[in-house]
């Protein structure tokens, strides 16, 4: 079964064995408003946690997004290049960004739950706000 | 900080989850159900924005003799009465104070039309220049202002107030009783589009935006929206790609200063145009669907050129446009530019304008 988990800065992580696939949250989206420019990370790329991974645009604003599990970036989205307004419409889902080969599965332990991080989004509203 | 101004229309917004945000010192909705979604109904069908933030002083008395006519880079004499203008209100080096419009609502009569940002300082320039301070009143607190934009804008304001709407030619406007009141309807606008402002007591306006919103055809926009639908038909926004040290010819405004009449500014711009400008606004196209912002660098080779005035991904295009203002010699149409900003780099190319030249403006 996967387990998804998120980050601080509202990513999402699905951990399915070693591999991780990334977005950004229903609230980060939301947030942004609608979603103009994805930029994907080159496969075979490594990234640290927490570090950027890529970045988005929105029409208010362009943000960082971080990488919340280490890994090497094993496949991303092209759909999301000519189509960055599925972001909006189904960031959870369909609007995965990039998959991780993870280099250290412990990590997850820095991240939330789906419980901890709604707890989050009642303390943490005023992030994103452009 | 100073407690964010309200229009009569804040309910009507806030009641629908409008996202609010402060602009010129209002409290106004940015957008509704989203931004591209409200440019896209304005473009295709029809939009209305709530404009009640914008300043009107209305001036009462002779143009001439009152010093009205030598204020503005435009002659107001010259104006027929049901007719606007659009130009600069200048400061002795040539900046622009704000960017209006003047409607010549009579022999003797104007309204202008300012920026809210600028609104009273505006006046007190007006007010300090005339011959008779006492010929103009800031009557904005007292008027309501909304905008019908979009193609479709003529067939649902003649379905509800009648056809002589629909004869209105652009920039000119008509009077007429709307809801029992005196209202100034005027064939302008902001976005490129065919479409209306409608300027009515404040106090009823809550009246007309309920009555407008009841079409199907329209829909309510906020300032993002309108923010899109202005650059990409290359109007300029005051605060942005226009202020008090920016001349009209720095800005390519040229055409809306007429040097054969007197006017606050114009030593300085004859001295500017007789040398050399030291920038020049540009507009240019981004290679790829990033959007240039506010403040990002313009470069040309490895020399920094100038500085991005506003920008945004135009929906219409499909890809980053931007207004700049930029050194000489970089300003011809094709040359390859690079806008940065941290680690974002893009390519652009410098264009004409306006970016997006389809819209209903003149049907």
């Amino acid at each position: 079964m996967p387990v998804t988990y998120y980050s601080k800065e509202h990513e999402w992580v699905k951990v399915e064995g070693n591999i991780a696939s990334v977005g950004i949250t229903d609230f980060a989206a939301h947030q942004l408003g609608d979603v103009t420019f994805v930029e994907l990370p080159s496969t075979g790329k490594t990234v640290k946690q927490f570090e950027i991974l890529c970045a988005i645009e929105s029409v208010k604003a362009a943000s960082d997004i971080y990488a919340p599990v280490s890994g090497k970036v094993v496949s991303i989205n092209k759909a999301l290049e000519t189509t960055p307004e599925i972001v909006n419409e189904s960031a959870e889902k369909a609007a995965w960004m990039v998959c991780l080969e993870m280099s250290d599965s412990s990590e997850v332990a820095k991240l939330m739950t789906r419980e901890q991080y709604e707890e989050f989004l009642k303390l943490d509203v005023q992030v994103f706000i452009c | 900080m100073e407690q964010l101004k309200e229009t009569p229309l804040i309910q009507a917004h806030t009641g629908v989850g409008a996202l609010m945000a402060p602009f010129g010192g209002w409290n106004m909705p940015i957008q509704y159900e989203g931004i591209l979604a409200e440019h896209r109904f304005c473009r295709e069908s029809a939009a209305l924005f709530d404009i009640c933030h914008m300043g009107e002083f209305l001036y009462q008395g002779g143009i001439a003799s009152g010093g009205l006519e030598d204020i503005f880079t435009f002659s107001v004499t010259s104006i027929p009465v049901g007719r606007s203008k659009y130009g600069f209100l200048l400061n002795e080096l040539g900046g622009i104070i704000d960017d209006l419009i003047v409607f010549r609502t009579a022999a003797d009569e104007a309204m202008i039309v300012v920026n809210a940002a600028t609104a009273d300082n505006d006046f007190n320039v007006i007010s300090s220049r005339l011959q008779e301070p006492s010929f103009i009143t800031n009557i904005s607190p007292a008027t309501g202002k909304l905008d019908i934009q979009g193609p479709l804008s003529r067939d649902i304001l003649a379905d509800l107030f009648g056809a002589e709407i629909g004869t209105i030619p652009y920039f000119k406007f008509i009077k007429m009783n709307i809801l029992g009141s005196e209202a100034i309807v005027s064939r302008t606008g902001y976005t490129g589009e065919l479409g209306f402002e409608i300027f009515l007591p404040s106090e009823k306006v809550g009246e007309l935006w309920n009555l407008i919103s009841g079409d199907s055809r329209i829909k309510p926009a906020g300032l993002g929206a309108r923010d899109l639908l202005r650059l990409e038909v290359g109007y300029s926004l005051y605060g942005n790609d226009l202020d008090d040290s920016i001349s009209p010819l720095e800005a390519g405004l040229e055409v809306f200063v007429n040097f054969d009449k007197k006017f606050v500014g114009k030593d300085a711009l004859i001295k500017q145009r007789a040398g050399h400008l030291t920038r020049s606004k540009i507009a240019f196209r981004v290679a790829s669907r990033r959007s240039p912002r506010h403040f990002y660098e313009v470069w040309g080779g490895d020399s920094r050129i100038g500085t991005v005035t506003s920008g945004a991904f135009s929906p219409m295009l499909g890809c980053g446009i931007g207004l700049a203002l930029v050194s000489p010699g970089f300003s011809d149409i094709g040359s390859e530019i690079t806008i940065c900003h941290e680690k974002v780099v893009m390519d652009a190319t410098v264009c004409e304008l306006p970016f997006f030249s389809g819209g209903s403006l003149r049907k």
